[in-house]
């Protein structure tokens, strides 16, 4: 066990955990943070993402003592009213159907446009690839991306 | 208007007279130990001090708020909004005024309350709609009544209530207090279906915002303080039972409670009981982590109890159960043999499948609080009601004293029609005395069985010399049970024609996969006869269709479970919006059609060749589901059909070695990826006004027949076994 004081949404939380833990289990076993969801635990599935500064992460496989003082944020501080043009897109779009992916995908979508503001169809595919949905909405988190991209706020 | 009779169970509205003095009922609030406060339902109206139960579906604030009861599962088919939809639309109030909770599972309240077979809106439609026509009716009365006038002097629309010859207006808010206690009207009018407002439009997921936002939705995210976690741990192999392990060692692990090994063995187990493994290894303890950890430090002795079975043992038992194994369905007409011989042409080929996993993103968890005389279930299952009897059976106790409530489920695609997580979940809880969630890892999840069958079938077909179809025959296999159904298309098409669906054994637990059996049956019967339709020299649709005449014409045989008029439709309107026929350079296209789940779907595949490799651009569907509910989620589902079926029949599969399949998560199990969808699939529906039925599941089927049928264009090559992309072995 030890002590870490992390950045997560813009608070700093303490917590004594076992530093191999992955910041997953951290977010949601700890600080119930659940939004943030489990998917695979081997980085395959995208569910899990995270952003540690401005970089998508896989929560799964990051353990927490390897974070150090860089700043996480997870879905539930994108934004602080829920309305962050990713948000406001996938609700435009009426993406979803079970829901358990889109948070993973929102995070790496919200990461990737902030680097890379007008992407093409073949880059937002590229960038997405290692989110899964089992429901198959690829269409329209494809479209929401556009329509994000259009907005000019990301 | 259509009169309908009200056979509402009396025991709900005992429950709203004896509450009737004191006014308000409290509602269903179970899950408040999970909501955050950062999203108010976004209502165009104030909170209600005061709440009033009209009937089981229908709670009216002081405000004019209406809260609504979605009583069936939600996996992602959306029917927590389509289903409240329907109730709003009969009692009449704007879609703003509205907030959608989740009901428990309530026998005497509800019917119907599962997620499967593409059943909840076809099942629950008069339900929901009566439901809402009789809320409307009561608060009619409760005004009438105020005013001293006849129901039929008011008129009630927008949640407002109008004297017709009059000024006066009192708002359902205003009137709802004196509508508790009314008599349940023994008739009312439902309305017309020209009169809709709100069904047929597109109302956004009443979820939404709490998903985009993260909020606590999901099984896997309910707390409750003072709650143990618990992981388990199922043998390696089918055929094998778990005799002991290092229980010593793994108590003594950090964070770890408890360890034992959970018998969860049901007496006269029910269908739903289905289960690869009775006897588990559970390890109880506070974090997920820890548990994982002590996961890995397992060491158990099993035992061989049966036989460890391979993929190659399988393909031989489906090949011989072809031609010895026991038929459990059939059907013949005419004299198929005697037609094979005078047929000018013959097509014989064989079409593959194998097992599959459901591998719903939101791996199976359930949460459990066993007491001496009670238990409590919360979580995502498909079927709380098989879960409630499950528990009892296990518990040993009455059907009353346990609950169940459902939480959002992170995809069902059948596998949570299976309730023994929940099962072992309150086993877990009875032993440790204690609230507590069971969490499977992917792992557990993805090796623990109720896999779609692995399925074989040959079809045959004679075409006489002016390429007419004199004679069709399909023998399909599958362990445990084969893909037939004798009684679909082609049946009542073809004078001479037989179907077997044939057995094997296999000690591989299976269940149903979004689609049962069609998941295999469309693809094979559709890419088949554009085989035939090409060996008679005629466009795919075309010979479709003439198939379709003759059924409506002249139909072979006694009884057949489609109205070709309807699987015609589709197909017509299909053609007309893919402009089919017309040429489009470098663009390979494929058709097929498919009924299952009293839906039709038509589907046209476009597909270009780039850089070597078959991308499909573009997907033109045509459905005929009767009305449909809520237009764009109705989409949504066609088009996550379409995605979900050329997925699985591109990519995916379980291939077992010495028992166990040898796919245990995503790095081997390949899943469809967002680069290797459709980059448009566009849907249209035929319009009428025949009773919904469900669209969770026909989107899917009739679109690996387009795949394989677009990718005979594309590659000139023939695809028979699935998965295509790893197919080796082409039959010729």
């Amino acid at each position: 066990m030890a002590n870490f004081n992390l950045k997560i949404n813009g608070k700093t939380q303490q917590l004594e955990v076992d530093p191999t833990t992955p910041i997953l289990w951290v977010l949601r076993d700890h600080l119930k943070l659940v939004g943030t969801k489990y998917g695979c635990g081997i980085s395959q599935c995208g569910a899990c993402t995270i952003h540690l500064g401005d970089n998508a992460v896989r929560s799964c496989q990051l353990p927490v003592s390897s974070v150090g003082n860089q700043e996480i944020t997870t879905i539930e501080g994108l934004s602080e009213h829920g309305d962050h043009p990713v948000q406001q897109a996938w609700l435009e779009e009426d993406v979803y159907q079970c829901g358990y992916c889109q948070a993973g995908q929102i995070m790496n979508a919200s990461a990737f446009l902030k680097k890379n503001p007008n992407p093409t169809d073949e880059e937002i595919e590229g960038a997405m690839n290692g989110n899964i949905c089992r429901c198959g909405t690829y269409i329209r988190i494809k479209k929401a991306i556009k329509t994000a991209a259009n907005s000019k706020t990301v | 208007m259509t009169k309908i009779v009200t056979h509402y169970n009396r025991r709900s509205f005992i429950k709203v007279s004896a509450a009737a003095g004191g006014g308000m009922l409290i509602g269903f609030s179970w899950l408040n130990g999970c909501k955050s406060n950062t999203t108010e339902p976004e209502v165009g109206v104030a909170v209600p001090k005061e709440w009033f139960e009209i009937n089981g579906y229908i709670k009216i604030g002081d405000t004019g708020m209406v809260t609504i009861y979605s009583p069936n599962p939600e996996i992602g088919q959306n029917v927590r909004t389509s289903m409240p939809m329907i109730v709003a639309e009969e009692l009449d109030v704007p879609w703003e005024n509205v907030v959608v909770e989740q009901a428990p599972l309530n026998t005497g309240w509800y019917q119907n309350q599962f997620a499967g077979g593409s059943l909840s809106i076809r099942l629950s439609w008069n339900a929901l709609r009566m439901a809402g026509a009789t809320g409307r009716r009561m608060l009619m009365e409760a005004a009438a009544k105020e005013w001293e006038l006849k129901v039929s002097d008011l008129t009630a629309s927008e949640g407002v209530i109008k004297e017709i010859n009059g000024e006066r207006t009192v708002t359902y808010g205003e009137i709802a207090s004196k509508a508790v206690g009314i008599e349940v009207p023994k008739e009312v009018e439902l309305k017309g279906i020209k009169d809709f407002k709100l069904i047929g439009t597109s109302i956004k997921n009443v979820d939404g915002k709490k998903i985009v936002t993260g909020e606590p939705l999901f099984g896997l995210d309910f707390h409750r303080d003072g709650m143990q976690l618990a992981m388990i741990q199922h043998p390696p192999a089918f055929g094998m039972t778990v005799k002991d392990f290092n229980e010593a060692e793994i108590k003594s692990m950090p964070g770890v409670k408890d360890a034992f090994i959970v018998d969860t063995t049901v007496e006269e187990p029910g269908g739903f009981d289905e289960k690869g493994f009775k006897q588990l290894i559970a390890i109880v303890g506070e974090s997920t982590w820890q548990l994982m950890q002590a996961k890995k430090a397992l060491k158990a002795n099993w035992e061989t109890t049966g036989e460890l079975e391979s993929s190659d043992m399988h393909v031989k038992r489906l090949e011989k159960a072809l031609v010895s194994g026991e038929v459990l369905e059939s059907r013949r007409d005419g004299n198929p043999e005697a037609a094979f011989k005078k047929a000018a042409k013959i097509i014989e080929r064989t079409y593959s499948a194998p097992f599959i996993a459901h591998n719903t993103l939101e791996p199976m968890n359930f949460f459990a609080n066993v007491t001496e005389d009670s238990a409590e279930l919360i979580g995502p299952t498909q079927t709380p009601e098989a879960l409630e009897g499950s528990v009892a059976k296990l518990l040993n106790l009455p059907l009353e004293n346990v609950t169940v409530n459902m939480t959002r489920i992170g995809g069902g695609f059948g596998r949570r029609l299976y309730v023994h997580f929940g099962v072992e979940a309150a086993a877990i809880s009875k032993k440790i005395g204690g609230p507590v969630k069971l969490i499977y890892s992917r792992e557990d999840d993805m090796t623990q069985g109720t896999y779609r069958p692995t399925y074989r079938s040959v079809y045959k077909a004679g075409l006489d010399e002016n390429n007419n179809l004199i004679a069709f025959t399909v023998k399909g296999a599958g362990l445990p049970e084969g893909p037939v159904f004798p009684n679909r298309f082609p049946a009542g098409a073809v004078e001479n024609y037989s179907a077997e669906k044939i057995k094997a054994p296999t000690n591989v637990t299976t269940g149903a996969w979004r689609a049962p059996r069609s998941n295999f049956t469309a693809g094979a019967e559709q890419a088949f006869l554009d085989e035939v339709a090409e060996a008679a020299g005629k466009d795919p649709i075309d010979f479709r269709l003439e198939l379709f005449d003759r059924a409506i014409k002249d139909p072979v045989g006694e009884k057949h479970e489609y109205e070709p008029e309807r699987y015609a439709g589709v197909l017509k309107l299909v053609k007309e919006k893919a402009n089919w026929g017309a040429p489009k350079p470098n663009v390979h296209r494929g058709v097929a059609a498919y009924f299952c789940h009293s839906t039709y779907v038509a589907e046209v595949f476009d597909m270009i060749m780039k850089n070597g490799q078959p991308i499909v651009e573009k997907v033109w569907c045509a459905v005929d589901c009767g009305i449909v509910v809520n237009r764009d989620a109705a989409k949504n589902m066609i088009q996550g059909g379409v995605i979900d079926g050329i997925g699985h029949s591109m990519y995916s599969q379980l291939t077992f070695e010495n028992g166990a399949p040898k796919q245990m998560n995503f790095d081997k199990y390949q899943l469809i990826r967002h680069s290797q969808a459709p980059k448009e699939i566009e849907v249209f529906f035929v319009e009428n006004e025949i009773d919904p039925t469900g669209l969770g599941e026909p989107g899917l089927p009739p679109a690996i027949g387009a795949l394989a049928n677009a990718l005979y264009k594309a590659t000139g090559q023939r695809h028979y076994h699935q998965p295509f992309v790893t197919e080796k072995q082409v039959v010729g």
